[in-house]
């Protein structure tokens, strides 16, 4: 179990970084985690409904400032702010979880077939995947949601197009990198001795291309995490959310609050806004430290004291200058 | 000596460097002097800790290495002394450059490729001296005309990419050269060049030290180059330096038990002869004038590399013809762009040809099909160059010398071929356990061990070996090659083998085959090519070719300047 | 939000490289300029298919408010009654020419649209690369000079912060702040009524408020225009600093581990002239690319800010019309827009080609 653990991506680079790599990392951790566990527990933590308006001494009410019944205050519309923020949450959960998933399996498969196969195909995919690389992603995701809900929003079907309009616009990034990778790999000696060997495409696609290729997806999946949060967020800013009566969407809530703050209301816009930050932020983090682990330029290391350490007779993957690469030949 | 004659004194050295894996000892109590116009050679293989002594006399190393000791360097003029180690940033780069300046293994990166080599060249001369731009781009071009480039006053306006490998070496070591340091570093110069190149860089560093005085350390792993212009040697092991010796000394007795074992294992020209003749048996030598068709046999082949959007292609291979017969071993050798590795990549099966004819064990690559080619497949192994990069990093060992046995049907799992994969390793004396370990946890020999038990899986007819030891240390390289002849003596299997160097296709090859430029220049028996070489090019080939004793590559470097 | 962070920030694997392209700049630019086109006929074929699934754009914009009849009418009149790819190919027809089309709910061409709003658009963006120029790079070379210190920490939580900061709330909060409790700069739009009258009075005018209150000749314009511009710059443009910053950290630090700036430092050159010319210059070409990408930030990021700010631009019209479910102009602007990114993509290229001496000879 021990063993296994160790092999999960993020524990392995846990260990291996240092100083204010690790500061990053762990604070990274830390607010992803909180996020995450406020979104499963959002109904147990939350005072109100993401939709309530009255609590047992009657409504609400509009606009209120901040006190003991409601810490936040209260939005325009007369919601709890403090609650809201808080199923904003799991509502950002799921997309980013159905956002992701979707598209990470989709893009990985394109761009593995593309990048393997070559040829015409992968011509025409990388034309397709690049003019929607290059397009604002929000527009293509405001054009999407139009198409799959029409703008209107039940719970799932408001969480189904944030997620999918994501989604379509997040392949060709998989695509992309995935593609890339493979393309490298293709020309690595090791598959070149296995097409030697008589290999089949798919053997060589799956048993040594997909797997070395994966390997920077736990960067990719938290970068893109934090940009289909925000995707979300600008998509409900300019009201092609879900509606308040079916869940609780920090962008909307913000949309909500623009007039507000004109008036000199902070508290509608501040707090879901704060929370936005937090989760990317906190995502962001986690897969900024993944991205540097993972390439050995932008490792830090310990310094040592002199004349410490010793002479290593092991063989390791070192990343030091050449004349360092260490051999039991000699032995 | 007092120490004024000496350059630099470097006195019980010692640097650490922070790793993944804890803090590693790269250099250990090194204490060594250079003095004035002397050319000290430091010499040792991968880890020997020979380029951080290297570095630090400029104290380049990383920020992740720690350093202890003195390196004392004087000056040019001798009246300042600075310990490089103690140097803080202004005083340091006040000495970097002035008094000691350093040359690099690979010109191509180290020359920034988006200025001109003028601009990098007149940038040192206006970080110590207060100097227009006319005047320093003067000074540029005088130091280039010194290195050697034609056309100076054009040149220096040109970018690092218009200018040939062995050029920008020149330019490399013209920037170095132009404040007049003392010393210069050079760490592997002419690793990254090809042999031809090779000898004239040598002689222009010879220049440095004959015509201006300039002292050079020198760090190399090849024992023809010490040979050939160092005048002391260091030998450094694991961090250490375990002998010292004027280098006629060195080589002729040399007294630590590692170096012995270095010098032995070096590769001779002419050695080969020899173990060939031991090694084929009467058997095979019956079979080396095969009765039956050859193995490989190459009419008139043409490769072209097609050219990309409408850009006229690139000929790799033209009209080359040879045949390698059963059991018998094909040497064949070339400098860089002669097309070497293209033949063997064709006779695998993974470049397409587009001329003449090529026949693979009775198949024709002209107008090739995979499906029909797949069979064939079984009885072709294949080394490649770089033991790292031929092992997928996700497979074990084993995993990964029981895919040809998966692939052809020959067990049904990794797990099932099990038996076979130990005899395997066995074979090319890897223990078993190796089989377990993942790819990156094996030396480099013991990786192309690996590498040659996979290639040997199938029991093939043919086997290409594209530079298999280019990337290993020379002690290792010739425990490779014996074993790779040892098992080519046993199985009897006919071999391509592809080298840059002459010596080492020497010492395994029944026949040896020199291509320049995509042609194929001359073929026949290795000792009628090595001793009688009837193409001019060959010739210099094997002229360039630095010899490990001072006294011989004297010579050859005599016969080599006669050649022109 | 596209692509912002994204740990391979490569150039565009389709456009081939200047080095692939071989024969020279010449052909290189040849290349480069026709694939604008496939990319431009993918996007406005994307758009076309997409908006025409949820239906014909009467229905949508005009449904509720007309009978069956009247709507059929209108349909057929304008000709969304016919099979969709003779629909198709007469939009594609029309966007060769230049017609976007002509919107629902206010019944105009989409290219006046553009005109009309292009202007606001462009100066915010002008202003937003403004900021990410003078913010970004300068902090990413800092960054890079002190990697793993604790100024660079500090600039790269900054960074991400930039990123994770969504425009709107950035805006939102820079207004509460600097418009609504200090009271120093204007709450929203591009200038004051009494700016804008004596604009309307120029001839000539560019619908760039700047370049108009200059040819005022009026310092007070100017003062006004620049005032109201500052808000919506800093928070469109620290959204793209970050970006930058993180781009120029990652690049220099990259070519500040080669060999020739070991050469250099080899030399005695300084370590801050290291960063700022030895790693900075090479470090340069690939920035250039991936700045071209973030054009597409830019303009996603525009229309939150205009419409933050009641910014009134292109970005301000088009969520506009999305909120009247006008289709046509939301298909044209769209479409609009792609052309705009291919071209300036094409630009970027052709710059980071030409600063690349390898490609020029």
């Amino acid at each position: 179990m021990a063993s296994l653990l160790s092999r999960l991506p993020v524990l392995k680079q846990l260990r291996q970084s240092v100083g204010l790599q690790r500061g990053m990392l762990v604070t990274g951790l830390v607010i992803t985690g909180v996020f995450v566990l406020v979104a499963v527990f959002a109904p147990a933590i939350a005072p109100y409904g993401f939709a309530q308006l009255r609590g047992a001494d009657g409504p609400f009410g509009a606009q209120q400032p901040p006190s003991a019944e409601h810490i936040m205050g209260t939005t325009v519309g007369g919601y709890d702010v403090y609650s809201r923020v808080l199923w904003g949450a799991q509502t950002a959960v799921l997309v980013i979880l159905v956002a992701v998933v979707c598209s990470i399996f989709v893009g990985i498969l394109l761009g593995l077939v593309s990048g393997y196969l070559g040829g015409w195909l992968d011509r025409v995919l990388v034309v397709i995947g690049d003019a929607i690389y290059a397009f604002p992603s929000l527009l293509l995701a405001i054009v999407l949601s139009i198409v799959i809900s029409g703008g209107q929003s039940s719970l799932w079907g408001g969480i189904l197009a944030a997620a999918l309009s994501i989604t379509v616009v997040f392949i060709p990034q998989y695509y992309r990198v995935i593609r890339a990778e493979t393309i490298r790999i293709k020309a690595e000696p090791y598959v070149e001795s296995a097409k030697m060997l008589g290999a089949s495409p798919l053997r060589i696609m799956f048993r040594h291309v997909l797997r070395n290729a994966t390997r920077t997806l736990p960067v990719i999946f938290t970068l893109n995490s934090s940009e289909a949060l925000l995707t979300l967020a600008g998509l409900g800013f300019l009201g092609f959310g879900i509606e308040p009566t079916a869940a609780a969407e920090w962008g909307y809530d913000l949309n909500k609050a623009l007039s507000d703050v004109t008036s000199g209301i902070w508290w509608t816009a501040l707090y879901p806004g704060l929370a936005i930050v937090l989760a990317v932020l906190g995502i962001t983090l986690v897969g900024e430290s993944l991205n540097d682990l993972a390439d050995p330029r932008l490792r830090g290391r310990k310094r040592v004291k002199a004349r410490s350490g010793a002479v290593s007779m092991t063989s390791v993957d070192t990343t030091l200058p050449s004349d360092l690469e260490i051999r039991q030949e000699n032995a | 000596m007092n120490p004024a004659e000496s350059v630099v004194e470097i006195d019980d050295l010692s640097v650490s460097f922070a790793t993944d894996h804890g803090a590693v000892k790269a250099v250990d109590g090194v204490s060594l002097r250079v003095a004035r116009g002397e050319v000290l050679a430091i010499v040792g293989e991968s880890g020997s800790g020979k380029t951080v002594t290297a570095k630090s006399i400029l104290g380049l190393l990383p920020e992740t290495a720690t350093t202890g000791g003195a390196v004392l360097l004087s000056s040019r003029s001798g009246d300042a002394v600075n310990d490089v180690v103690a140097l803080d940033g202004a005083r340091l780069r006040a000495v970097r450059g002035s008094d000691v300046a350093m040359v690099f293994q690979e010109p191509s990166s180290a020359l920034n490729p988006v200025f001109t080599v003028g601009w990098q060249i007149a940038e040192g001369l206006r970080a110590h001296r207060r100097l227009s731009r006319a005047e320093a781009k003067r000074e540029a071009v005088e130091i280039l005309r010194t290195v050697g480039i034609p056309d100076p006053e054009v040149r220096v306006n040109h970018y690092p990419h218009q200018f040939s490998g062995g050029q920008k070496q020149r330019v490399v070591i013209a920037a170095a050269l132009v404040l007049g340091p003392g010393l210069i570093v050079a760490d592997e110069p002419t690793t990254a060049l090809d042999v031809t190149v090779q000898a004239e860089i040598l002689d222009l560093l010879r220049r440095l030290r004959d015509e201006f005085g300039t002292a050079i350390v020198l760090i190399t792993h090849n024992m023809g180059v010490v040979a050939d212009l160092a005048d002391r040697v260091a030998v450094m092991f694991q961090g250490e330096v375990v002998e010292q010796a004027e280098a006629h000394a060195l080589f002729a007795h040399p007294q630590h038990d590692y170096t012995k074992r270095l010098l032995a294992a070096v590769p001779r020209l002419g050695a080969g002869r020899l173990v060939a003749h031991d090694r084929v048996a009467p058997d095979a030598r019956g079979r080396a004038e095969p009765a039956g068709r050859p193995v490989v046999e190459a009419s008139g082949l043409v490769i072209d590399y097609p050219g990309r959007l409408g850009r006229r292609g690139f000929r790799a291979v033209d009209e080359v013809s040879f045949r390698i017969g059963a059991g018998e071993v094909l040497g064949l050798v070339g400098e860089s762009g002669s097309g070497k590795t293209t033949i063997g990549r064709a006779i695998g099966g993974l470049t397409r040809i587009t001329g003449g004819s090529l026949r693979v064990l009775g198949h024709e690559m002209l107008g090739f099909s995979e499906r029909r080619f797949k069979p064939a497949r079984a009885d072709i192994g294949f080394v490649f160059q770089d033991p790292a990069a031929s092992f997928n990093p996700l497979l074990t060992i084993a995993e990964a010398v029981a895919e040809p046995l998966v692939i052809h049907g020959r067990a049904a799992s990794p797990a099932a071929a099990r038996p076979r994969v130990d005899e395997l390793l066995e074979a090319v004396q890897l223990p078993k356990g190796y089989g377990d370990r993942y790819p990156h946890e094996l030396s480099g020999g013991q990786r192309q061990r690996a590498s040659l038990a996979r290639g040997l899986a199938l029991d093939p007819t043919l086997l290409i070996a594209d530079e298999p030891t280019s990337a290993l240390d020379v002690s290792v390289q010739a425990r490779v090659l014996e074993l790779f002849a040892e098992l080519q003596h046993d199985l009897g299997f006919a071999a391509l083998f592809i080298s840059h160097d002459l010596a080492v296709v020497d010492l395994l090859a029944d026949r040896i085959a020199v291509l320049h430029r995509g042609r194929l220049v001359e073929e026949g028996p290795g000792a009628e090519v090595l001793e009688r070489p009837r193409h001019e090019y060959t010739r210099r080939l094997i002229a360039s070719l630095p010899v490990p004793d001072p006294v011989e590559q004297a010579q050859r470097r005599a016969a080599l300047a006669a050649l022109g | 939000m596209t692509t912002a962070l994204l740990p391979s920030d490569a150039p565009s694997p389709v456009a081939p490289t200047p080095k692939s392209a071989g024969g020279g700049l010449g052909r290189y630019l040849v290349v480069r300029f026709l694939l604008i086109f496939p990319t431009i006929f993918i996007l406005v074929t994307l758009v076309f298919l997409l908006m025409r699934t949820v239906g014909d754009p009467i229905t949508a914009a005009q449904g509720g408010r007309l009978t069956a009849d009247q709507l059929q009418e209108r349909i057929h009149a304008a000709g969304y009654d016919r099979p969709i790819i003779v629909q198709y190919l007469e939009y594609l027809g029309q966007v060769f020419t230049g017609n976007f089309g002509t919107t629902i709910s206010d019944n105009r061409p989409v290219t006046e649209v553009l005109l009309t709003y292009g202007g606001a658009t462009l100066e915010l963006a002008f202003y937003a690369l403004i900021v990410a120029f003078l913010v970004g790079i300068p902090l990413g070379l800092v960054a890079a000079a002190f990697r793993d210190r604790v100024p660079d920490a500090v600039l790269r939580v900054f960074a991400i912060l930039c990123y994770a900061t969504p425009v709107f709330f950035a805006g939102m909060l820079l207004k509460l702040v600097f418009s609504v409790w200090l009271q120093w700069l204007p709450v929203a739009g591009r200038a004051s009524t009494r700016t804008e009258l004596a604009m309307q009075t120029l001839d000539g005018k560019t619908g760039i408020y700047l370049v108009d209150a200059i040819a005022l000749g009026s310092p007070a314009a100017i003062g006004d225009v620049l005032s109201h511009a500052v808000l919506p710059g800093i928070a469109l443009g620290l959204l793209t600093a970050g970006v930058f910053l993180r781009l120029v950290r990652t690049n220099v630090i990259g070519t500040l581990g080669t060999d020739y700036v070991d050469a250099a430092r080899s030399r005695g050159v300084r370590e801050s002239r290291l960063v700022r010319t030895h790693a900075y210059k090479p470090a340069l070409i690939p920035i250039i690319t991936v700045i071209g990408l973030q054009i597409a930030l830019l303009l996603g990021g525009a229309v939150l800010t205009e419409t933050t700010f009641e910014w009134k631009g292109l970005g301000f019209q088009l969520a506009a019309y999305l909120a009247a479910r006008d289709f046509v102009a939301v298909q044209g602007i769209v479409a609009l827009l792609a052309v705009i990114v291919a071209v300036t993509n094409f630009i970027v290229d052709v710059i980071a080609a030409l600063i690349d001496p390898r490609v020029r000879y």
